[in-house]
């Protein structure tokens, strides 16, 4: 009996879900289809629940006060590290942005060096806020008067739909690097370099918990965010008509909601990699202390 | 469980005998042999021996080359005055040579993006924390420090430096306020002391490359060696060639790079008085300086102090790097209420440290760097004798026969006017004085024309900060001392010097403003 020649059938992935450093499938059971720009099977993705982002909350709280406490000089090495890792899956990030997005090898290559660079300014960055941010206060009375930036807490971050690479990293960084924990919905449409930063997570030393990806539905995640009253901070990609609803839902607990219109360029480093990438990321504290002999 | 409990009470009753013991030992006659201690440790020795070439180049554009002067000096070992190598001794030819390497890097370099820059640093950082241990051991084989103290500080603070201002590259528009324009100077001359001899390398070259200046290093005439090796890893790391020339030499090596009109900076750590030399040496010419020069620390212990956690800091604050440092806390003003007290718990906690072999882990003070420092050091302590002072020696241990060493000690009785009151003595020397009032210990610790460091000890906080305002010193430290970090940054007022290095205002010096 002759063989007739077969193509290599791929092996199937289906994405899982980042979660206090494990990948645990959605506890919905539900997945959807990860399509390439011509409109072929890549992958299954997890479609994450309402539940899916409760447990991400939980370990994101739990991983906060060792997180906020770590020094800023531990937490730049750390992300340092994680640039290190991802340096070297360079290339699979590239091909997972051109298969997805369609976007030219040229382009995909451009997104995934800024979005490496990016990491380590930030790892520069975790012991330079205070210097920037913070200040002394002149005030008129015998005290030392001085205010230092702190960390929100947990934050949730909505990731733009593209730049499915470079968008994701920008919004979630600094939070990170300011000593937050997040719990980050990928690019729905494009989650896939997301997820392969998730991957490298564990081998970067980057403490469980502290970065938390879902990927799944903005229709069903976007609520589900906003109304969370465990998450202290929201930063969102949103439209329009999306800000609304998640203004009014961050309102239930003060939320500082820092939202991102869809269109904004985020190759421009000023922007993104200045102080100011630093809003919703940091809240203010100031210390009055006396000055006296007696 | 029976038998750490008798080890325990071993332990205590060990350290009770030795209180009592201490009373009069050292009011009566320090120089008495010391007893058997309880605190005797095995020896700990570290054992790695990196491999060192019988010969070092100068490092210029890239490449390690013969020295056109032809001339050499040996490097010792000063715990046992054993040659480690020899080092080339760079003459006018080398120096002409370096500033033209960093003159024709600095172009490339400062116009290399920010981010591009950083991760040369980073790369430096890495690899410096990946070499770590061998760094330690060369940096006590050629200096003298206790192997703790280079595993533990100068070293990890070398990597930490390069790392903070790795991350400064790209930052450097919103370092300076209204700074979006900033400019690095050029090329920089620098000029560093044999005390720390990495650190010190670290503390000048990375905030320099930070900013996009180039450099030509001098590393000082007794520490060569982890400079040079430092030299090995920018060669590994694929630093471009030129951006960090270092050139070995003595103080002739150095009076040829103060003097040389290609630099637009020269920055300086060492003494007071060859800063002001270096000063003149380019006064023809408008170029930036920096000077970390030295020090008379005042370290004031008020009564209302944790006198224990105090004793440990004013330890420290003095033997630490067997006191030669420029920050040290070598005028000791206690409150007068507690001085007898203070006193004999600091001269019992003297008797304790373990003085000897640099490379044994459980040393606490090393060797002194060059038998011309150790004179020094004895010169003034025979001055504080003839002046009036009661001279405390420690009894620890028996000094190795080879090398340059120095007990630890302290000077009972000193007035502010002696001259080991306002000299720098850049050793293992404590002056003791006493105080009755705030305004008289914030007058006494003021009146000098140092002010580097100086440290304050108190439970009251609204105290600590006052006194913090009224102290004329670049650095205070409260309830602590010796305290360093990249993101802090240090330097002194007066004549210990201007110009800041590490943090925010480190980059100041660096950036054309």
């Amino acid at each position: 009996m002759s063989e007739t020649k077969n193509e290599r059938v791929t092996v199937l992935k289906t994405h899982k879900l980042f979660i206090k450093g494990a990948y645990p499938r959605g506890e919905s059971g539900r997945t959807h289809a990860l399509r390439d720009a011509e409109g072929g099977l890549l992958a299954h993705l997890c479609t994450g629940s309402r539940k899916d982002t409760r447990e991400a909350v939980e370990a994101a709280r739990a991983a906060l006060p060792g997180w906020s406490s770590a020094t800023p000089f531990l937490r730049g090495q750390i992300l340092y590290r994680l640039a290190e890792m991802l340096e070297s899956r360079a290339m699979e990030i590239q091909s997972a942005i051109q298969e997805t997005t369609g976007r030219s090898a040229k382009k995909a290559r451009a997104e995934v060096s800024a979005g490496i660079d990016r990491i380590v300014c930030f790892a520069g960055w975790s012991d330079k806020i205070a210097s920037m941010l913070g200040n002394q206060n002149p005030v008129a009375q015998p005290f030392y008067n001085f205010t230092t930036p702190e960390p929100v807490g947990t934050i949730g971050v909505i990731s733009p739909e593209t730049p499915s690479f470079l968008g994701f990293l920008s919004l979630w960084l600094p939070a990170v690097c300011a000593g937050n924990t997040v719990v980050c919905m990928a690019s729905e449409t494009w989650p896939l370099p997301a997820l392969l930063v998730a991957e490298s997570m564990p081998n970067s030393d980057l403490p469980a918990g502290v970065f938390n990806l879902i990927t799944g539905l903005r229709k069903e995640l976007l609520p589900v965010f906003a109304s969370h009253r465990d998450l202290d901070g929201l930063i969102a990609c949103a439209d329009t008509k999306e800000s609304v609803g998640l203004r009014e839902l961050s309102a239930d607990n003060l939320k500082r909601l820092r939202l991102i219109a869809p269109d904004s360029d985020f190759e421009c480093d000023r922007t993104w990699e200045g102080p100011t990438s630093f809003r919703g990321s940091v809240e203010y504290k100031t210390v009055w202390h006396p000055m006296s002999v007696e | 469980m029976r038998h750490r409990r008798r080890l325990r009470s071993r332990f205590l009753s060990g350290v009770h005998e030795r209180a009592v013991h201490s009373r009069y030992a050292y009011t009566v006659a320090l120089s008495n042999p010391p007893s058997p201690s309880v605190w005797d440790y095995a020896p700990a020795p570290e054992s790695f021996r990196p491999p060192i070439a019988g010969e070092h180049g100068l490092f210029i554009n890239g490449a390690f080359i013969k020295p056109r002067s032809g001339k050499c000096m040996k490097v010792i070992n000063p715990a046992n005055e054993e040659t480690l190598t020899r080092v080339a001794e760079a003459g006018k030819a080398d120096v002409a040579a370096a500033v033209e390497a960093a003159t024709k890097a600095q172009r490339k370099w400062s116009r290399l993006a920010g981010r591009e820059r950083a991760k040369y640093l980073f790369r430096i950082a890495r690899r410096l924390q990946e070499r770590a241990r061998e760094f330690a051991v060369l940096e006590s084989l050629n200096n003298g420090k206790p192997i703790k103290e280079s595993r533990d500080a100068d070293v990890p603070e070398s990597a930490k430096h390069f790392f903070h201002h790795a991350g400064w590259c790209d930052k450097l528009q919103y370092a300076i306020p209204g700074g979006g324009d900033a400019k690095p100077v050029g090329v920089c001359g620098q000029i560093i002391p044999w005390n720390f001899p990495l650190m010190m390398a670290a503390w000048k070259i990375a905030p320099a490359l930070a900013c996009g200046n180039t450099c030509v290093l001098k590393p000082a005439e007794t520490t060569p060696l982890t400079a040079l090796r430092l030299a090995e890893i920018f060669q590994e790391i694929d630093l471009p060639p030129g951006v960090v020339n270092i050139l070995t030499g003595g103080p002739d090596t150095g009076k040829l790079i103060a003097s040389h009109a290609g630099f637009d900076k020269i920055a300086f750590t060492g003494s007071t008085e060859v800063g002001k030399a270096i000063m003149k040496a380019c006064a023809a010419r408008p170029i930036r300086l920096t000077m970390e020069l030295g020090g008379k620390g005042a370290h004031i212990i008020f009564a209302d102090s944790a006198i224990d956690q105090a004793v440990e800091g004013a330890i420290q604050g003095i033997f630490f790097n067997q006191g030669q440092v420029c920050c040290a806390g070598s005028r000791l003003l206690i409150e007068e209420s507690i001085s007898d007290e203070f006193r004999s718990k600091l001269l019992h906690r003297m008797s304790q440290l373990r003085i000897g072999d640099p490379m044994d882990k459980n040393t606490d003070v090393g060797a002194i760097n060059s038998a011309t420092q150790r004179d020094q050091i004895h010169r003034y302590v025979e001055i504080a004798r003839k002046e009036g002072a009661e001279v405390l020696e420690s009894g620890c241990g028996t000094i190795p026969t080879k090398g340059f060493w120095c007990k630890p000690t302290a000077l009972g009785g000193v007035q502010p006017s002696h001259t080991v009151a306002r000299e720098e003595i850049f050793g293992p020397v404590v002056a003791l004085m006493t105080f009755r009032t705030v305004d008289e210990a914030i007058a006494r610790a003021n009146d000098s024309v140092y002010g580097l460091s100086a440290g304050i000890w108190t439970e009251k906080s609204s105290k600590m900060f006052e006194v913090a305002r009224r102290l004329r010193a670049g650095v205070i430290w409260c309830n602590g001392f010796n305290l360093f970090d990249a993101a802090s940054p240090f330097g002194g007022v007066k004549e210990s010097g201007f110009g800041r290095e590490g943090g925010r205002h480190g980059l100041f010096e660096y950036l054309a403003h």
